[in-house]
């Protein structure tokens, strides 16, 4: 197969080049509107990928080194979540797999799904588009999407997905990606760096503050963003934007394994709030399905001043694994990490972040909140790390597990690593159980024992969720509630 | 209102009440005395509904329903209210954010409009301004970190914004100084109202100089050995209860009920 032919062929008419290779070695299954690469992974296949996105040589390159040095890697083995092997050859690494069987509409939807939309108060045009109904237009999110960029643009902020990026802006990506996560990094970054389908960019030019969240209209868009998901965001110097990433419906989707990168970078007095709401499908009550969500997301605070702010609320997948992250290379420097992570019936998360300290006078924060329910396993894994050079870093950890059943588990594995002698490290970690007097408290004052615990659980993790934007914490709250319908006992 | 009869609780195969019959009617202020480990404490959380009593024996009826019957919400819905012994605190959960889920809840169980965040502020600001207490009060986590005092004053308070019609006050005047135990009685007092009745379960005869019971009864070993009116009281804050008690714990000991 001459790779070169395919991807002139392509160039040229899309079409023709999936007709060619259907008939070749790699067999398309092509329809009118859809077509869907064999389940397998090789270099073809990377190559396949990069060509579809019409990329530029470099992109081609630094995905091929990322597949070469990823066949030289092991999966990873020292989680405490388990799961049955995964076959990466059984993988569709190009179009989306979950097309093939898209409802028609709402009727042959999982009414469990439906439910909770209802429940979330999520607007009924928008539900058909997350439950994936192959319709349309069920919503208009263009407009509105056009009315925000026109904005952005007038500022010199660029915000589009990765494909978009590369294309328009290849001396961008090109300086910045990998610059946090080098394709070496770990075994499913480098997966993700050798097949990546698309995600978002952005970058906000010297001194502008963004003036709105970047999210508003992630809702739909996000339902198309793929299974290995890259995004970039730098902020230049003094620049300033919060990006939430995420929705609170649980997304229809059929791709088990989910394995994104996240970079930021933030250069000198420069600040990054990124705000993750997480709510994937995460399996039935018996433990079948799932999405096991497996993402590398790590912010270099470049320069001096810089300051990069994780917030996540966990609550979906069946297995989540991830550490968001801060290298704290620019003196002065400030890292924060604050963390929900909700575990029902067979959920398993392992969860934290790592604050490396290569500054002076860095600092960094890390609240993680976790709560255990049903046959629920939840993990805080987190390394705080002050290299020679971090004079009079500071780090606070906090880390608090409630337990709401007697068949849950809550572990802690925080590791610290000094060597310099003026840092500060503090770690402090509290488990609970709910407990049925504080049920009854509540319950005698006219709360349901859902909204009792509703009302613990939000207490509880008030430090993380005055850390969300307004809207999102609203949510975040009334996706808690859901998540935890029937966890007591 | 409360028809208590022959009511028989065990913890386990502990019994803790013996028999107790008891009629409280509305407007009515009852208060319930006795030693420790009489069951004072066991019959008021009963008539909350607490988890992990049996009764045995007897029936409770309130507004003629059979409220051993109702889960603790639908109980407090139904306007019966516990002030805790021992209040609970809940982490980062601020006062005013139960009490308003608590009023709303009941509210919506009474076929009544939910207020709003500005209408509820007005009508709770308007009960801390009676039991003169401060507006911080509402803004700091339920219970968390509060004094004892300030405790049985949250518990008040709470009171006052459910405007229950059955009030029990589970000791909630042990552990107060004199000011704080002037408070909590002046918010009792307060809310003293014809369609509604009290019942006060205490220890020591000193709150009952503040709010003045239609009717005293003395519990012991499970069991009410003695009822009368006010001067009950005094008659006991001279003797003590070793004089009426002394009949019924000659008789087979139902076990201690402190918690």
């Amino acid at each position: 197969m001459n790779h070169a032919e395919v991807s002139r062929a392509d160039e040229r008419n899309p079409e023709l080049a999936s007709r060619v290779a259907d008939e070749y070695r790699w067999g398309f299954v092509t329809d009118i509107e859809q077509e869907t690469v064999p389940r397998e992974l090789n270099e073809d296949i990377v190559r396949l990928i990069s060509a579809r996105k019409n990329e530029p040589e470099f992109m081609l390159e630094w995905r091929l080194r990322a597949y070469r040095h990823w066949l030289t890697m092991r999966e990873p083995t020292w989680s405490s979540v388990h799961h049955p092997p995964i076959d990466y050859q059984a993988i569709h690494y190009y179009a989306a797999p979950k097309t093939r069987t898209q409802p028609k509409d709402l009727s042959e939807v999982d009414p469990e799904l439906l439910r909770t939309y209802e429940k979330l108060g999520i607007p009924l045009q928008e539900r058909e588009a997350l439950a994936g109904v192959a319709v349309d237009a069920v919503f208009d999110s263009v407009s509105v999407a056009t009315t925000f960029k026109d904005k952005l643009e007038r500022l010199g902020i660029i915000f589009c997905s990765f494909s978009e990026a590369v294309q328009k802006h290849p001396e961008l990506v090109r300086a910045y990606l990998g610059s946090v996560v080098p394709y070496t990094d770990n075994y499913f970054a480098t997966l993700n760096s050798a097949v990546f389908s698309d995600g978002s960019f952005v970058y906000v030019p010297k001194g502008v503050r963004c003036p709105m969240e970047l999210s508003t209209y992630f809702r739909i868009n996000a339902r198309n963003s793929g299974q290995f998901e890259r995004t970039l965001i730098v902020a230049d110097e003094g620049a300033y934007v919060s990006y939430l990433e995420g929705c609170t419906a649980p997304m229809r989707d059929e791709n088990q394994l989910h394995a994104a990168v996240v970079e930021l970078v933030a250069l000198a007095d420069a600040r990054i709030k990124y705000s993750t709401v997480q709510n994937w499908y995460p399996g039935d009550r018996e433990g079948r399905g799932g999405i096991y969500n497996f993402v590398t997301k790590r912010g270099d605070c470049r320069g001096d001043r810089a300051h990069i702010s994780w917030t996540q609320v966990e609550t979906g997948s069946a297995i989540t694994w991830k550490y968001p992250s801060c290298i704290l290379t620019g003196n002065d420097s400030v890292g924060e990490f604050y963390s929900v992570a909700l575990t029902n019936h067979h959920q398993q998360a392992d969860t934290g972040t790592k604050m490396i300290h290569i500054g002076r006078n860095t600092r960094s924060t890390i609240v993680s909140k976790g709560i255990s329910a049903g046959s629920g396993s939840n993990a805080y894994r987190g390394l705080v790390k002050v290299l020679p050079s971090a004079a009079n870093a500071r780090n606070h950890t906090q880390c608090d597990s409630l337990l709401m059943s007697d068949h849950c588990a809550a572990h802690t594995f925080p590791y610290i690593e000094v060597k310099n002698a003026s840092a500060t490290v503090e770690h402090e970690a509290t488990t609970s159980k709910i407990g049925d007097d504080q049920l009854f408290y509540l319950r005698s004052r006219g709360l349901s024992e859902e909204d009792a615990v509703n009302l613990i659980v939000n207490g509880f993790c008030k430090e993380v969720f005055r850390e969300l934007p307004m809207e999102f914490a609203v949510e975040a709250q009334k996706l808690l509630a859901v998540s935890l319908e029937g966890a007591i006992g | 209102m409360l028809e208590i009869r022959n009511l028989h609780v065990a913890i386990g195969d502990t019994p803790i009440l013996a028999g107790i019959d008891l009629e409280v009617k509305a407007g009515e202020v009852h208060a319930i005395m006795g030693p420790n480990g009489s069951g004072k404490s066991t019959l008021a959380q009963v008539l909350a509904g607490r988890e992990g009593y049996t009764v045995t024996a007897g029936s409770v009826r309130y507004l003629g329903q059979d409220l051993l019957a109702l889960e603790p919400e639908a109980r407090a819905r139904a306007g019966v209210f516990l002030a805790f012994q021992y209040p609970l605190e809940i982490p980062g959960v601020a006062n005013v954010q139960l009490l308003r889920t608590a009023l709303n809840s009941v509210r919506r169980a009474r076929g009544e409009p939910e207020l709003d965040a500005m209408d509820f502020l007005d009508a709770v600001k308007a009960k801390l301004a009676l039991l003169g207490m401060d507006e911080g009060f509402l803004y700091r986590a339920v219970n968390e970190g509060f004094s004892g005092g300030e405790k049985k004053r949250n518990e008040i308070l709470q009171m006052a914004v459910l405007e229950p019609r059955l009030a029990i006050l589970d000791e909630t005047d042990s552990g107060l100084d004199i000011d704080a135990l002037k408070t909590v009685a002046h918010g009792v007092n307060a809310l003293k109202h014809p369609q509604r009745a009290v019942i006060l379960v205490t220890h020591y005869q000193r709150l009952l100089n503040y709010i003045v019971p239609d009717r005293v009864h003395v519990l012991a070993a499970g069991r009410i050995v003695r009822s009368g009116d006010a001067s009950l009281a005094l008659e006991l804050e001279d003797k003590g209860y070793a004089w009426l008690t002394h009949d019924a714990e000659s008789q087979p000991t139902p076990a201690e009920s402190r918690p």
